[in-house]
């Protein structure tokens, strides 16, 4: 077990009316993990999420980041400490790619000239290309270039934890690929904590480190891929199938490299 | 001749520094004022329904009372007002033009402020607010940096419709005593002056429009983050304040101010008393176009110094008679009743104009009707016309009890279409004025009175409480007592209907003065 934990949930429930969106969930997240919360429309694993920054509060238990309990920290100061990345990018209309990239550490009151060099090491972090890209609106750019500026953002104020939103989920399948593998070597080479959600098991496992399961509010299941397919849970096992099935079916349809 | 050298244009012109200025003042004021209240609003109601409901059907309301009636409401409420705080402050303001000119436009430039600005803020995508929660914004940060500006364009649409109505509308403010462009559209009016008409309605729209205009280039620059765009917009609307100011700077305001009601021969006449007074080496301008229950608490408050008014209207409306008593018995207990508010009655002009029940001559002769009395007899087949006023004053009421009236249909008209709608035939009867000139212009004849139903409505001339012991004041107008006759007036009246270049007030008070005997 790594020593430290990022983000810890204890008994954590919220409900919205009569709808119990996270329902006694505990859960930890160690420093340095990649954890990707997978679970269908409905089974609560935004408001999980969110819950982290307090864009939403809980009504019972303790939620603890970097040992702190969340209650005890300024909401706003949370959240510029914690990077996020919305789906499909979030990104504000009115300013320009630099302009998004920049605001959390301007928010910060960091110094003109000191965000303008952030910036431009953060689009060449995110690969995207300075000249072309920086002083866009982000109605000019592609939805993967879009993502990459709300993942740019996201790091700006050099966070050591990460909250992701289906970041992924609504880009075409090369994208999201060529985007996930670049996110995956970013938290590697950054030391981040990264906390993903997703609708799709096959991203989850080819990203994280560990997954948890998420129905109705409860939390099934989590653990590493190889834990998760030893599962008795017939909703896990579902889960699990859907990765499976692609692979045999690959394996089958494409000629196998060096094989022949 | 053609149409622009008619001299009437001229004389627009020389006008135009006064009441484009004023009417700039005015409605730039109320639009500031509307969105100094209106933005905040929009602002906090954003997320809360049900007071940014009641806020809205309010607007709403507001905006369905006719600009006409929001900015006469405005008046009565504004002498409350200041014998309120004259009251218990001991200070008091003048509830005549600017101010509440001012503030009814500002109450008319809301709804659209408000709904655009609420609308453009409710509008803007729940994600984006969310995500400006989540990079670490205040509430205020969200507003400011993310909100706002994604809602500028709908809002800066609600600023500018706002603009245009207040523009427009303030042309209805001239009655309540604020100088505008309606001084053109009124006087114009009354007094079958097409070109000022025209003149008021171009110069208007023309402002309209280039507010629009210089709004929109603050919009798109604001928009498009251009900031030399938006500061010419801002720029030439500073400008066009500037420019307003300017004539008033070396305007003195110890000059005598003339009032005139919506008529015609006020228009005339107030004219006349001006050229008295300057000939008499005083500073005098004349205010006209004011509503006829403004114009006498104008005069009680000092904000006009002197105008014409009739025995009989001030008989009903100021002492609420209803009796009718002789001429001179009527004419001393007006003047002790006016003297207790410190008003002067200086004098009778000498004509009257009191109303008259007028129809064509040939059709009264072949039904031999020469009286009221006569006419009995036949109104039940008749049909009557009236000014906007006429039905609801009490003289109508004496005349139906005394003669027994009972007409087939009445209509309310603009008193200028009464004649031609009578002589015509389109009405029997109207209830017109004995010193219109159209009585002998369309050959109508004014019905005797028998039974005296009619209060004597004889012209007289009023100062107000500060010119009380004014001998100059007095001493210039004197020539003017009792000098002018009825044929006279009807003639000069006559003159003042007609559209050509002599029918202006000022040129027709040029002929009366001369006609009196002047040069």
């Amino acid at each position: 077990m790594p020593s430290k934990l990022a983000i810890s949930y204890r008994n954590v429930t919220r409900s919205f009316g009569t709808l119990t969106a996270v329902d006694d969930v505990s859960l930890d997240i160690a420093e340095g993990g990649f954890l990707a919360i997978v679970g269908g429309s409905g089974s609560g694993k935004t408001t999980l999420l969110r819950l982290a920054n307090r864009l939403i509060e809980a009504d019972r238990g303790t939620i603890t980041v970097e040992g702190a309990d969340v209650q005890s920290i300024d909401p706003v100061a949370l959240r510029r400490r914690i990077g996020y990345v919305f789906q499909s990018g979030g990104l504000f209309p009115h300013l320009s790619v630099a302009d998004n990239i920049g605001i959390t550490p301007k928010l910060l009151g960091t110094p003109a000239t000191e965000i303008a060099a952030r910036v431009d090491e953060l689009i060449e972090l995110v690969q995207l290309d300075r000249t072309a890209h920086r002083d866009r609106l982000p109605e000019a750019l592609s939805g993967g270039q879009r993502q990459r500026v709300g993942v740019a953002r996201a790091l700006a104020a050099k966070p050591r934890i990460v909250l992701m939103d289906e970041p992924f989920g609504a880009l075409d399948p090369l994208t999201r690929d060529a985007l996930g593998e670049d996110f995956r070597e970013l938290h590697r080479k950054l030391g981040l904590t990264t906390v993903m959600i997703t609708h799709d098991m096959t991203e989850a496992i080819l990203l994280a480190d560990r997954i948890a399961v998420m129905r109705g509010g409860k939390l099934l299941a989590q653990g590493t891929p190889a834990e998760l397919s030893a599962s008795s849970d017939a909703y896990v096992q579902d889960l699990l199938r859907t990765p499976r099935r692609q692979v045999e079916r690959l394996n089958a349809l494409l000629p196998q490299s060096g094989a022949a | 001749m053609s149409f622009f050298d008619d001299p009437r244009w001229g004389e627009a012109l020389s006008h135009l520094p006064d009441y484009l200025g004023n009417h700039v003042r005015v409605s730039l004021a109320a639009l500031a004022l509307g969105l100094v209240v209106s933005l905040p609003l929009a602002i906090l109601t954003r997320n809360r329904p049900a007071p940014r409901a009641i806020l809205l059907a309010l607007a709403s309301i507001v905006q369905t009372v006719p600009g006409l009636a929001l900015l006469a409401l405005f008046y009565p409420l504004l002498l409350l007002a200041t014998s309120v705080t004259l009251a218990w402050f001991g200070v008091s303001f003048s509830a005549f033009g600017f101010l509440p000119a001012m503030l009814a436009l500002a109450l008319y430039s809301m709804l659209p402020v408000l709904r655009n600005g609420i609308t453009g803020l409710n509008g803007i995508d729940p994600a984006l607010i969310e995500a400006a929660k989540g990079v670490g914004m205040t509430a205020r940060q969200s507003l400011v940096m993310v909100e706002l500006p994604l809602a500028l364009p709908v809002m800066m649409a609600g600023i500018r419709t706002a603009a245009v109505w207040v523009i427009g509308t303030a042309t209805l403010s001239t009655p309540i005593g604020q100088t505008s462009l309606g001084n053109y559209i009124f006087a114009g009016l009354q007094t079958q002056n097409w070109v000022f008409v025209l003149f008021g309605c171009f110069a208007s729209a023309l402002l309209a429009l280039a507010v629009d205009q210089l709004l929109g280039l603050i919009e798109s620059g604001l928009r498009r983050g251009n900031r030399p765009r938006a500061g010419l917009g801002a720029l030439g609307i500073a400008a066009l304040v500037a420019a307003t100011l300017v004539p008033t700077m070396g305007r003195s305001s110890s000059g005598y101010v003339v009032g005139a009601k919506t008529f015609a021969e006020q228009y005339v006449l107030s004219a006349l008393l001006r050229d008295r007074l300057q000939a008499a080496g005083l500073e005098a301008a004349a205010r006209s176009g004011l509503g006829s229950s403004v114009i006498f608490e104008a005069l009680k408050a000092g904000d006009i110094d002197l105008y014409v008014d009739y025995s009989g209207t001030l008989w009903a409306n100021q002492l609420h008679r209803t009796d009718i008593k002789p001429r001179a018995e009527l004419l001393a207990e007006l003047k002790a009743a006016l003297a207790r508010d410190n008003i002067t009655l200086l004098g009778e002009l000498g004509f009257e104009n009191a109303y008259a029940l007028v129809m064509p001559k040939k059709r009264a002769d072949a039904l031999g009707i020469h009286t009221i009395a006569d006419l009995a007899a036949h109104t039940a087949t008749m049909s009557i016309a009236g000014d906007y006023e006429f039905f609801s004053r009490p003289e109508w009421a004496a005349l139906q009890k005394a003669y027994g009236l009972q007409f087939r249909a009445q209509r309310q008209m603009q008193p200028d279409f009464m004649y031609a709608a009578v002589a015509s035939g389109e009405v029997d009867v109207i209830a017109g004025y004995t010193s219109d000139g159209l009585i002998a212009k369309y050959d109508l004849v004014a019905l005797d009175d028998p039974r005296q139903a009619i209060p004597p409505y004889d012209a007289i001339l009023l100062l107000a409480p500060k010119r009380t012991g004014d001998e100059r004041l007095k001493a210039a107008l004197s020539s003017l007592l009792g000098k002018i006759d009825i044929a006279t007036m009807r003639e000069a009246n006559l003159r003042a209907s007609g559209n050509d270049a002599n029918s202006s007030p000022d040129a027709v008070a040029k002929w009366l003065w001369g006609k009196l005997g002047g040069r």
